[in-house]
């Protein structure tokens, strides 16, 4: 399969995720966008990983190592989500802005 | 063969993540994160690794969805049209569109004429648990290290004094 396909395809979902990083509101739609990045890089790995000459599977190991962290950044992610809802009830990123200025 | 099942999998996978960005209602959104995911896991089948696409299967559409769902029904999300976007909204359209534009010709030309092998022999799990158990046992125990100390943070976030 050629490499091109699966590296357009991961940056197109990169871009998706990027602007929907930018473009909403709510604190749990950006929560997913990052999993689209994350996911993005993912298959960027696992692709170079079967592309280069060789046996070894680092890319996939590496692959493994961004779920987890993926994994945990989601879990503090939605717990610091949550806690800005119990003490501001709401979760809309305009509207989060004690820190600002 | 592959690379008819691999633009099936990437139109409907990329369309799904466009609607997640795009649509109203938020609940469809992680439903459309389901959407991409598993089409994410499907082209990792492809490309030989299957450990990776059912490890995949199993924390991302498996855990972080309800994770995500409980999320939205936690913080009682509103389910309509008002004010989706945020005001700088203008910006993340022509963000992502010169970000696609300019490095997808570049990787698209840089890669040109390289392919991936996908002629390995069937069952790699095997050759990634001896990997990761003898070349990369270190950052193994860091990323448990990591994942624990994670889990001790979100339960002392989320807990009520």
């Amino acid at each position: 399969m050629p490499l091109n396909w699966v590296l357009v395809l991961t940056t197109f979902l990169f871009c998706v995720g990027v602007y929907g990083v930018l473009a909403r509101r709510n604190a749990v739609i950006v929560l997913m966008s990052i999993e689209i990045m994350l996911n993005a890089v993912n298959l960027n790995l696992i692709a170079f990983n079967g592309a280069l000459e060789g046996d070894r599977l680092i890319g996939q190991v590496f692959a493994l190592f961004v779920i987890a962290i993926a994994a945990a950044e989601l879990g503090v992610g939605l717990a610091i989500v949550l806690l800005i809802y119990r003490n501001s009830f709401t979760v809309s990123l305009d509207e989060v802005n004690l820190l600002k200025w | 063969m592959q690379g008819l099942i691999f633009l099936v999998v990437a139109a409907t996978s990329g369309f799904a993540a466009v609607r997640l960005v795009t649509n109203k209602n938020l609940v469809h959104a992680a439903l459309y994160l389901v959407v991409t995911l598993m089409g994410m896991a499907i082209i990792f089948l492809l490309l030989t690794a299957e450990f990776v696409a059912w490890v995949q299967v199993l924390i991302y559409v498996g855990a972080v969805i309800v994770l995500l769902l409980f999320g939205l029904m936690l913080t009682r999300a509103q389910i309509g049209k008002t004010a989706l976007d945020r005001q700088q909204r203008w910006v993340a359209g022509p963000v992502a569109l010169v970000l696609f534009g300019v490095t997808a010709p570049v990787l698209w030309r840089f890669f040109d004429g390289r392919t991936i092998s996908l002629d390995r022999q069937s069952g790699n799990t095997e050759a990634l648990g001896t990997e990761i158990f003898t070349k990369f046992v270190l950052p193994f125990e860091v990323v448990s290290v990591l994942l624990l100390a994670a889990l001790v943070g979100a339960v002392f976030l989320a807990k009520k004094d």
